[in-house]
């Protein structure tokens, strides 16, 4: 079928403002939207700027913010965006995130949220030479947290950081912390403390929902930052 | 911009990474990744890692080696495998302590499953030896060693990309990278280099490989001199989805799944009749194309590009969502069922360079087949060759061998630096690496990258594909050939400095196109069928002639053939059946 793209550029060296452009392209229904933007580089334009590796969901490189909602490009196929009518697919960058070039966007404070959180196994205790034991309900507790590729699609659909507290530490840096938090092998709590229970850590979140939605790994974000939140709330109450 | 750092890696995945951990206890080392280090293939593994833990059925680090060898079709350097199977033990119980989280079993031990071509008591029967984290294992192994690179302050340039190494006789003395943000050249003087770039599955059309598995590192030693070994050796796995090549895991086989042709007839009961649907890939992939060629494909139409069944229907939709969560998803998005309802249509999909840059068991970098080597160039992981896989992987030693291998390597590279010094390093370092840029940048645009790309992956696939004769793949050398002279009247019209995913993409292509033409020499030169090498014009193993490892110099257009003895002190060769 034929499709137009229409794609936000922007490019600092000879932009002042970002625009957009359209292509127009032959694409079948079921190939991924990555497939249209890749064959827009290769054929058509190839100063197109975007970032991809895995082309299948999981190495988080192509969240973008498709038709007005963050998506990943390699998860999207053309049919779940475009309809006969040939009507336009608009292509932006995240939001929330400074542009570099443009589909690409600057993660430097999205990272720099996920490492505050201290996303790593926190626990001094010897482990005897195997395995620590952890029951499969144990492991499930947290199972949902794990998934995360940190795309940042959840970050720039955050309204908190839109509109009113861009110092807020985001969703993906609370699941990362939840995914440890909740992890009967982890003794971090009191380490991660001063990052999530300060005014720029969980608490800013209105339970918008939005991140929950976008997110393509189906993680449950707004549960993982109430849970948090809870966890947070009993363990300032037992101290 | 200079740099100096005692020890660095380029690459950021598996191997990288780990081989960052240990260098880092004590050298002053930094890792390049041209992508952001989360990103990284390894991040895609879904199946498991393989180690005799015996946490569900009495298992050794013996039969894992045999199974190993065997799996490899005789050209796996034996001890090499040994080592591989007895640090895995070890291995995997770090990666757990260092908060790995693996799916447990009901006493809350590490959860094993089973897996093609790992069996017990050295081929009886399948045994559960891969240890898995749902079917996102490579996630989790990739988050884990990211986290603990960030516990331990491990110095990350990411999005740059190395395009040149130095080396000055046999001893290597840094590389020269491009920074993606700036478009800026920088050189990195070093003691110690590891290179660890993974895969170059994107030589071939359909495959299960990313964007940027484009063997960089490779292509960038093979022009500065360095020999690659068993280039002829490249997987397939039978099932990837029809025509994407999206890997959907061997573990759906293992938890029950089976593939079936047209007809609705187990088709591994005629190829493997012991361990049938869980035989070796080689294997596999190869008995599946056989029953596309005879119209048993589910067209039926002989064309090589038909497809087979994988029903995973009989697993049942809750093992399905717990084990395979992210199979289930995959399908669902791409094919738009479900597999606990439809059986899922799969055709084998280029997935790993078993060849690459040839080691030793320390990681070194060898210069020939006597056995000697550069000072101070290291590879691991899936770039380099040790021998550990042969002829053919199985499924799950591959993340094994980042570990382990990546760990040796990094040690290895933390005492070496202590003893060495830093070598010469030219004013002129970087001039080879900016000429080149400079030269894509000028000069009359000919040819479209995207058509010379797409060739070059049809006429791997179709000529140096799972079978090959003599006839096609001295066609394929001379289409090769062709092609990358075209290359040479490619340019980039992107002009911009920052951000520059062209120019990239130009660079990456000419490392494509000279491991496609490794790739095709070596496997014309070794006349026998071997592991996933299979050969229609030789169809036997012929050990008394290639007992041995292949090693190819790139020379422009020309190329040299030396070859290097195998080690088979522990087993045998003997027939491979299944
Ligand atoms: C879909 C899939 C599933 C798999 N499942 C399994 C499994 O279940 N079990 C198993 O054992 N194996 C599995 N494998 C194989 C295994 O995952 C890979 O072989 C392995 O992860 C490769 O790891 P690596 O560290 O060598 O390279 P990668 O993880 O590919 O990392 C390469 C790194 O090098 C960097 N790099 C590359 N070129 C340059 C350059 N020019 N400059 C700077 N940096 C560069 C990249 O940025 C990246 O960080 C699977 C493979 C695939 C594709
Ligand atoms: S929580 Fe979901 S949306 Fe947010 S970074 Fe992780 S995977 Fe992406
Ligand atoms: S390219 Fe990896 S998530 Fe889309």
């Amino acid at each position: 079928m034929k499709i137009t793209l229409k794609i936000q550029r922007f490019n600092k060296e000879k932009d002042e403002k970002p625009y957009f452009q359209e292509f127009e392209l032959e694409a079948e229904p079921t190939d991924r939207l990555l497939d249209a933007l890749m064959s827009v580089v290769t054929n058509l334009d190839g100063s197109l700027g975007l970032r991809k590796s895995c082309a299948h969901g999981i190495c988080g490189s192509d969240a973008m913010v498709i038709n007005g909602i963050e998506r990943l490009a390699c998860k999207t196929l053309i049919k779940d965006v475009a309809d006969d009518n040939n009507s336009a697919i608009t292509v932006e960058p995240l939001r929330c995130m400074p542009v570099q070039k443009d589909l690409m966007v600057d993660q430097g404070r999205f990272f720099e949220t996920y490492r505050a959180v201290k996303p790593f196994l926190i626990n001094e205790e010897p482990a005897d030479g195997k395995e620590r034991i952890q029951t499969p309900e144990e492991r499930s507790r947290f199972d949902d947290a794990t998934k995360c590729i940190l795309c940042a699609a959840c970050y720039s659909s955050c309204p908190v950081i839109q509109e009113k507290n861009p110092a807020f530490i985001g969703p993906a840096a609370v699941v990362n912390a939840a995914r440890f938090l909740f992890d009967s092998r982890d003794r971090g709590m009191e380490e991660r403390l001063p990052v999530l229970n300060d005014e720029n850590g969980v608490w800013p979140c209105e339970n918008h929902f939005n991140c929950t939605r976008v997110c393509p790994r189906d993680i449950k974000v707004t549960k993982n930052i109430n849970l948090t939140k809870r966890e947070i709330k009993n363990y300032n109450v037992q101290q | 911009m200079k740099h100096h750092y005692e020890a660095i890696i380029v690459g950021a995945g598996g191997a990288g990474l780990y081989a960052a951990l240990e260098a880092s206890k004590t050298a002053k080392t930094a890792v390049l990744s041209k992508l952001y280090p989360v990103r990284s293939h390894t991040g895609t593994a879904q199946g498991g890692i393989g180690a005799a833990l015996g946490n569900v059925e009495e298992d050794r680090p013996e039969w894992h080696a045999f199974d190993t060898i065997k799996g490899g079709d005789y050209l796996t350097d034996q001890k090499a495998a040994q080592i591989l199977v007895e640090e895995a033990v070890e291995a995997v119980y770090h990666l757990e302590n260092l908060g790995l989280p693996f799916s447990r079993t009901s006493e809350g031990k590490i959860d094993q499953r089973r897996f093609g071509g790992h069996t017990r008591n050295f081929g009886e029967a399948p045994v559960r030896r891969s240890c898995y984290a749902a079917d996102r294992t490579g996630h989790m192994i990739l988050q884990t060693l990211y986290q603990q690179c960030i516990k331990n302050k491990v110095a990350f340039f990411d999005e740059f990309f190395v395009l040149d190494v130095l080396i000055d006789g046999k001893k290597c003395n840094g590389v020269v990278a491009m920074e993606l943000a700036t478009g800026e050249i920088h050189t990195f003087q070093s003691k110690a280099v590891l290179f660890a770039t993974g895969g170059f599955g994107r030589i071939y059309r359909i495959t299960s490989n990313a964007y940027a598995s484009t063997g960089d590192a490779p292509a960038v030693l093979a022009r500065a001199g360095v020999p690659m070994e068993d280039m002829e050796f490249f997987q397939f796995h039978p099932t990837g989805i029809y025509g994407m090549g999206i890997l959907i895991t061997e573990a759906v086989r293992g938890e029950g799944g089976v593939l079936l042709n047209r007809n609705g007839d187990r088709l591994m009961e005629e190829y493997a009749p012991a361990l049938l649907d869980l035989a070796p890939r080689d294997l596999i992939s190869r008995a599946i194309i056989t029953e596309i060629k005879k119209g048993n494909g589910i067209r039926g139409d002989k064309k090589i590009d038909d497809y087979v069944y994988l029903d995973a229907t009989r697993i049942g939709k809750e093992v399905i969502e717990k084990k395979l969560p992210d199979i289930a998803g995959f399908c669902r998005t791409y094919l738009g069922i479900d597999p606990a309802e439809k059986p899922i249509p799969v055709q084998p999909t280029a997935h790993y360079a078993m060849g690459g840059i040839p080691t030793d068991i320390m990681g070194r970098v060898l210069a020939s087949g006597g056995g000697d080597i550069y000072e101070g160039l290291y590879a691991a992981g899936e770039c380099a060759c040790i021998s550990v896989h042969g002829a053919n992987r199985l499924g799950t030693n591959s993340l094994v061998d980042l570990i382990v291998y990546g760990r040796r390597a990094g040690a290895e590279m933390a005492r070496f630096v202590k003893e060495a010094d830093f070598g010469s390093m030219p004013a002129s370092a970087d001039e080879q690496a900016r000429k080149k840029i400079n030269a894509l940048f000028t000069g009359k645009k000919g040819k479209s990258r995207g058509d010379i790309a797409t060739r070059m992956q049809e006429i791997m696939m179709e000529k140096v594909g799972v079978f090959r004769t003599g006839e096609e793949m001295k066609r394929a050398i001379t289409d090769i050939r062709r092609i990358r002279e075209e290359f040479n009247d490619v340019r980039v019209e992107d002009t911009g400095k920052r951000f520059n995913t062209e120019l990239l993409e130009v660079l990456e292509l000419e490392n494509l196109l000279d491991i496609a033409y490794l790739t095709a020499v070596a496997a014309k030169n070794r006349t026998e069928t071997r592991g996933a090498h299979s050969r229609m014009d030789f169809p036997e193993r012929d050990d008394k002639k290639w007992l041995k490892h292949s090693l190819i110099w790139l020379d422009g257009e020309k190329y040299k053939i030396g070859y290097r003895d195998v080690d088979i002190s522990l087993y045998k060769p003997k027939a491979r059946t299944y």
